[in-house]
Parts: C-alpha cells; sequence; structure tokens
C-alpha cells in the first residue's frame, strides 16, 4: 500500500503507554454478563421519540440495539432497515455508538441504572456496495485530457465522459469499450449530465454552446443551445417529478455571468438568470422553494450564492457570506434528484405519473428541506437553508488551509465530505455543519469526491495520480487505487452498482470494479 | 551627514546650477554620438569590455520590447490555457504542471537506450595536477609533500567538519564548496534553486567522486522535493539526480539539467 499512515500521536503514544503501566482490571470485560440493563429512548432524524425501554447491556450491540428499534416502529421483518446511533449525552453532545457500552459509561461517570440514555437513530441503506479494488477496464480513446464524466441514473453499464479533444464518449461499462463519440463541439467538453430519466445527455463546452444528445443512438437532438456569450462551465437539469406537460428544461451556468433556462425540445431560452458579477462555476437545479416548484442556485465567482425560482426566473435570496469565489455547491437532495425514479429495488413504475410520484416521493424522502453547502476559495465552507434560515447562514464550517474546491452530500443527506487544495479530504456533519473527521493520505490537491450509493464509502481523485477509497465512518482508508499516469480531473460513483469511473490528463478512462 | 557628500551638500545649500537641465537634456541627445563614436574607435580590450555591456543591454531592450507587445496584444481568450483542464481549474494561475512531465520521463526512461543517456555524453577529463594543489606548510609536510589542496568547487555533507591537520590529506576550501544548485527542468522550461544531496558521479575519477568535486558533467543528486513531482503511485519524489551543466570554477555559480 502506497499510503503509510501517520505516526502515532503523542495523545495516542501515552494511552499506550498508559495501557502498559497500569495494571488491567481483567474482571471488567466478562462483568457486561450481569452488569444488568440500561433505560434508552430512541429518537429519528426527523425528532420523533419513542417510549424508554429497558435494553440489557449484555446484548446492547448497534445491531442488536437496531432490531429492537425495528420492532418498536412495528415494522414486519422484510421492512427492517439497518440503523446505527448516535448517543446524545447531557450536555448535548452527540457520540457514535461505542462498541463496549458498559466501558463508556464507565468512562464517562454514567450509571446507566439512573438516567434514560436518548440514542439518535440514523437509517442505513439497505444494500451495501462494496469497495472498488481492481481496475477493470482501461479504455483509451479521447486525445485529450478527460475533464468530466459521469455514470447514467438509468443503468450503471452506461458513462459518459468528456475531453479535451472537443468530443464526448459515450461508453459500455460492461465490456469497456466505447460505445458513441459524440462530435460537433468546437471546444473543451467541460461537462456532461444525464437526464434524470436517463433518456438524455447534456454536454457544457468551451465554444459557448451546450449540445442535447441521445444517449441510445449517440446522436445530436435537433440544435444545439446557443446565446451563452462564453464558455459554458455546467449544467443542471431540471428534477423529474416537476417536469411539466413533457417539457424537458436545463439550466447552463456560463462564464459570461449569466445562468440560462433552456427548453430542450424547442431550443428556446426560456429565461436568463443574469446578476452576478462574475463568471458563474456552479449550477443546480433543486425541487424546494415554495409549494415544490423548484429552485435553482447559482455559485460565482462574485462570492455569492443566488437562489432563483426556476419557473419564473426570478431571484429568491442572494447569499452573500463569502470573501471569496465560490467554487462549488451541492444540494442534500442531489442523489435523489439524479437518479429520479430509480433506485436500488430496479422496479420503474410503467406509467408517467407512477415515475413521477416515485421521483418525487424519492426527494421527499432525501430531507425534510432542501441544504445547500458552498465551497470556496476562502478556505471555508457555509451551510444554507434557504427554505427555513433564508439569507442567514445555518453554519460556517472551517477547517481547510486551502481552498476548497469540492463539496459533496452523502446520498442519505448525512454527511458532507470536502475535499480542497491541502491535500486532504474532510467530513462533516449536514445537520449542524459541525467537524467529524479528516481524510488524510493524497499528497496533492483532491480535484473531486464521489459517494457510494450507499453512503458508506467515499472516492476522492487527486493530483497525485491516485483514486483513495475511504470508509465514510471510520475514516480508514479502504483502497488505495494507483493506476493513473497523472492527475485524475474527474470520477464518479455509479449510483446503482460497484462501478467507479475516473478520467484525467493521462486520456484514457479507468473503469473500477470489486 | 557622511564626510564624503560634499556635492549634495553644495547642492542642498545653493541649489543647482542654472543651466543644469539644459545641459543634461543636452547630454542625453548627444548620447547617441557617443555610443557610435566609441563603437568605431575603441580598439582592444576596451573595445571587447564595451561589446559586453551593450550586449547585455541589448537583452534587457530586447526583454523589454517583447513585454510590451504582449501587454498590447488583445486576444478573445487569453486567459484560456493552452492544455485543456476542467472547468474547476480554468480562471486560476496554476502551477506549473511539474506531474505532468515526470510521467514523460518515466516513459522515456523505460526505454533502454534512453536509460543512460544525459545531456552532456562526454567532457573533458581533468588531471590530478589540475585538480589538486600541493600544500608546503610545515617542515615535514614540505619535505614530504603529501597533502592537497583541491582547487575545484566541491559538495561537502552537511554535517561534515574538517579531521586534524596531521590527518587531512585534502583540503576542500571552504570558498570553493557549494550547497545548491541552478536547476533547470527542461520539459517546464524552469530554474530553481535547489539543495544537493550528494555527488553521484564524477566522470573524471572515482575519487573525484568521493571527494565530491564539482566540475562539468558531474551528475548530482538534488533535493526536488519542492517542485511537487509525485511518482505512479502516489509518492512525492524527493531526490532527482541532475547534470552539472557549467564550468562552476569559472563562473562562481553551479547549474544543472535535471536528468530525463
Amino acid at each position: 500500500m502506497a499510503t503509510i499512515p501517520p505516526p502515532p500521536s503523542k495523545r495516542q503514544k501515552r494511552e499506550t503507554l498508559a495501557l502498559t503501566q497500569t495494571q488491567q482490571d481483567a474482571t471488567a470485560k466478562f462483568a457486561s454478563a450481569d452488569a444488568g440493563s440500561f433505560k434508552a429512548r430512541f429518537v429519528d432524524s426527523e425528532g420523533n421519540e419513542t417510549d424508554a425501554v429497558e435494553i440489557p447491556l449484555a446484548d446492547a450491540s448497534e445491531k442488536n440495539v437496531s432490531l429492537l428499534y425495528n420492532t418498536l416502529l412495528g415494522r414486519d421483518r422484510e421492512e427492517f432497515i439497518p440503523y446505527r446511533f448516535h448517543i446524545q449525552n447531557a450536555q448535548g453532545d452527540v457520540v457514535q455508538y461505542p462498541s463496549n457500552l458498559l466501558e463508556y459509561f464507565q468512562k464517562n461517570d454514567i450509571s446507566p441504572n439512573e438516567i434514560t440514555i436518548t440514542l439518535v437513530a440514523e437509517p442505513q441503506a439497505v444494500f451495501r456496495v462494496q469497495a472498488v479494488s481492481r481496475l477493470a477496464h482501461r479504455i483509451p480513446g479521447h486525445g485529450q485530457p478527460i475533464l468530466t464524466s459521469q455514470f447514467s441514473p438509468k443503468t450503471s453499464s452506461r458513462f459518459a465522459t468528456g475531453s479535451g479533444d472537443c468530443t464526448a464518449r459515450i461508453w459500455d461499462a460492461d465490456t469497456g469499450t466505447p460505445k458513441f463519440t459524440l462530435k460537433g463541439h468546437a471546444g473543451w467538453v467541460l461537462d456532461v449530465r444525464w437526464s434524470p430519466d436517463g433518456e438524455l445527455l447534456a454536454t457544457c463546452s468551451m465554444d459557448k454552446t451546450l449540445r442535447i444528445w441521445d444517449p441510445e443512438t449517440g446522436t445530436l437532438l435537433n440544435h444545439e443551445l446557443r446565446g451563452h456569450k462564453d464558455a459554458v462551465l455546467q449544467a443542471a437539469w431540471e428534477p423529474y417529478h416537476l417536469r411539466e406537460n413533457g417539457q424537458r428544461l436545463i439550466v447552463s451556468a456560463s462564464r459570461d455571468a449569466t445562468a440560462r433556462v433552456w427548453n430542450v425540445g424547442t431550443g428556446r431560452t426560456e429565461h436568463v438568470l443574469s446578476g452576478h458579477k462574475s463568471s458563474v462555476t456552479c449550477v443546480k437545479w433543486g425541487a424546494g422553494g415554495e409549494n415544490g416548484t423548484g429552485l435553482i442556485y447559482t455559485g460565482s465567482h462574485d462570492k455569492n450564492v443566488r437562489v432563483w425560482n426556476a419557473s419564473a426566473g426570478t431571484l429568491v435570496h442572494e447569499l452573500a457570506g463569502h470573501k471569496h469565489w465560490v467554487n462549488h455547491i451541492a444540494l442534500s437532495s442531489d442523489f435523489a434528484l439524479r437518479t429520479g425514479y430509480f433506485d436500488h429495488t430496479n422496479d420503474i413504475p410503467s406509467s408517467d405519473a407512477d415515475k413521477k410520484a416515485k421521483a418525487k416521493a424519492r426527494f421527499e424522502a432525501s430531507g425534510k428541506t432542501e441544504r445547500l453547502v458552498s465551497a470556496s476559495d476562502d478556505l471555508t465552507m457555509i451551510l444554507w437553508d434557504p427554505a427555513n434560515a433564508g439569507k442567514k447562514p445555518v453554519a460556517r464550517l472551517h477547517g481547510h488551509q486551502k481552498a476548497v474546491n469540492h463539496v459533496a452530500f452523502s446520498p442519505d443527506g448525512t454527511v458532507i465530505a470536502s475535499t480542497g487544495w491541502d491535500n486532504h479530504t474532510r467530513i462533516w456533519n449536514a445537520r449542524d455543519g459541525s467537524f467529524i473527521r479528516k481524510l488524510l493520505g493524497h499528497v496533492a490537491p483532491v480535484f473531486q469526491c464521489a459517494f457510494s450509493a450507499d453512503s458508506r464509502l467515499l472516492v476522492t481523485a487527486s493530483r497525485d495520480t491516485t483514486l483513495k477509497v475511504w470508509n465514510v465512518r471510520g475514516g480508514k482508508l479502504a483502497r488505495d487505487l494507483p493506476g493513473h499516469e497523472d492527475e485524475v480531473y474527474t470520477v464518479d460513483w455509479a449510483p446503482s452498482a460497484n462501478n467507479v469511473c475516473s478520467g484525467g490528463k493521462d486520456k484514457a478512462v479507468r473503469l473500477w470494479r470489486n | 551627514m557622511p564626510q564624503n557628500e560634499y556635492m549634495e551638500r553644495w547642492r542642498k545649500l545653493h541649489g543647482r546650477r542654472l543651466d543644469h537641465e539644459e545641459k543634461t537634456r543636452k547630454k542625453a541627445a548627444r548620447e547617441g554620438h557617443k555610443q557610435s563614436y566609441e563603437a568605431q574607435n575603441l580598439r582592444g580590450l576596451r573595445a571587447k569590455l564595451r561589446a559586453q555591456e551593450r550586449r547585455k543591454e541589448k537583452i534587457q531592450m530586447r526583454k523589454q520590447i517583447k513585454a510590451h507587445e504582449e501587454r498590447d496584444v488583445k486576444t478573445a481568450n487569453q486567459n484560456d490555457p493552452s492544455e485543456p483542464m476542467p472547468a474547476y481549474l480554468l480562471d486560476r494561475s496554476n502551477p506549473s504542471t511539474a506531474k505532468a512531465i515526470s510521467s514523460q520521463i518515466k516513459n522515456k526512461r523505460a526505454e533502454k537506450a534512453a536509460r543512460f543517456s544525459v545531456p552532456l555524453p562526454k567532457v573533458r577529463g581533468l588531471a590530478e595536477e589540475e585538480v589538486f594543489s600541493v600544500v608546503h606548510t610545515g617542515k615535514k609536510t614540505h619535505k614530504k609533500s603529501w597533502k592537497r589542496m583541491i582547487t575545484k568547487p566541491t559538495f561537502v555533507g552537511p554535517n561534515f567538519t574538517r579531521r586534524d591537520p596531521k590527518h587531512e590529506r585534502f583540503i576542500r576550501p571552504m570558498g570553493l564548496r557549494y550547497k545548491k544548485a541552478h536547476v533547470t527542468h527542461k520539459e517546464l522550461g524552469v530554474t530553481v534553486n535547489l539543495p544537493i544531496l550528494s555527488v553521484k558521479k564524477n566522470p573524471s575519477s572515482p575519487l573525484y567522486t568521493n571527494l565530491g568535486v564539482l566540475t562539468r558533467g558531474t551528475i548530482i543528486e538534488v533535493d526536488v522535493s519542492d517542485l511537487g513531482l509525485t511518482s505512479a503511485s502516489g509518492k512525492v519524489v524527493w531526490g532527482r539526480y541532475a547534470q552539472v551543466t557549467n564550468n562552476p570554477e569559472n563562473d562562481g555559480c553551479l547549474n544543472a539539467v535535471l536528468l530525463t
């Protein structure tokens, strides 16, 4: 393994030394058999509490408690959801469920017989994504560095990449072969976006245009979308459940300081979102807002994030707070909106209305309100909640020592991962923005990161030519994936399977599997 | 006020001559004539010195002209870098992409022929008489003449201390020791002042290698950790070989190129 873990800190050393020097109480470990029980009450993320129940300490492993909670909620055995727990102590602090509960009680001077413990339950994905471990395919084809990549929401066997050779390509991930080459742009392809139903693919380019393709045939859909006066940097599709009478809308962000909402069918600009004073670097289309009609979020080099009403094209909020460029923004509902009505169960509703209903249900399950986190060059991130808190930031996330380049919400919306120029990745609590841990290992700036669909794993791409897979909960390096010959610019984890695609300066697409 | 600044003092007391501006203007106006006269009439050493001076001036002029031209040209995509990069790297002043080159270098070195090629394959050999001078201090030393002083620049390690005079056969003078070299990365087109780690090979003699003699063609190991090169497995490259390209004993500085 290329990454050597850092040497133990002074504190760790002191603790191990103390362990060797003091005589251990050999009975402590076995005491749990007759240690009695404790009272616990469960709280879910919405704040709903259950009545206090008594749990024998001997059986209080996290898995057992999870089963207990499921039965308390009155679920059938087939509907059981795995849970992980946090203990909320008297001061309101939250700690992870310890592996040895008795030891935890002893250490914190809690006598479990006297108080009721509050356990905060966090539902986990019912499926498990395994860490990618090997290079399955190295697919040459692009003539220039690969700048962007994205998996199709529909199937994990298709993904698209955009490159500096002015083409985008669609690949077959199962066989590791090229499927279509999308030629036509006159500039680098900076972004590729699959529509949430997987029927269309949008490409943004330096040549100031946006093109929409049919990924089934690899052909251009009627015309290119012209109108921007400078390079188009990013695009975002309208959430599936907000589509009205078959219109498909997309918003694009450009360096000419505007964002435009396009109607893909007619090729016309619906709205021009102008107001930013500098290059608009990132755009997201969320489904929040009043009556859930949709909001567009744009981050710009003019240090502000703007929130627009998607249907009217009017400004709702201007979120000022950063002191330098906004590099990237992420929504808590990103994953749900990206994948629309596709989920791990593979049952796709047949009718249009059902599809919309399912997409809407998935969006609503992703959290009560849509939250936004913006990463900036001023070394901080800000967590916003435009629906509830308006222009007021929920929390400012301090910690990075250099500019923050990329930020992502986990699919279940509980944690935020941020990567920056200071070579490390940081994990934050998405609820209150508190810092959880730092993932050390890369030796060069980390460009991008992507969560696995079950939120348990995170893959990061760095300038140091490696990908690294991290265990989000433990903060351990799960896999180190060397193999690229040069900087890795982009990485994406398939929303439904164990596939990771990456691309970078060495011009070959790489596909990683378990 | 310092003693020797009598001209400044006089000026403060009495001001300039009344015709001072006129005189300086005229002098400047005749500058071209003077240059021309000198160019045509100076001979010998003075001509050489003047040519040398003039050459430096011309270099500066050309640089300045080029800078002005670059400033004046306005292109549509002035800021766009020549090689493709993702949207999040645009508009940033990217540090020179040292990494790209290192992989090219690796590919090249994999070819067998290139493995042992160096920029300066042949250099003039150095005889011991040229490198060492005999030290004649003291009666015994004089009689046996066993002590040598190295007349070329050398590199000694960071924690080097001299041996006692009785056992010190080779003296490496303090004034000729070097710790850093100006190392050029050819592909990146940058020159960085890097600390020397060791002398790997002096082509003239293994003895010179041991003594750390720095002459033209010597292979040295330099600390490139500042350049931020990484290996394929994502570790920072630390030491890298470089070859000395100038005659440090003549120039008073040490220039080298990184080996590819």
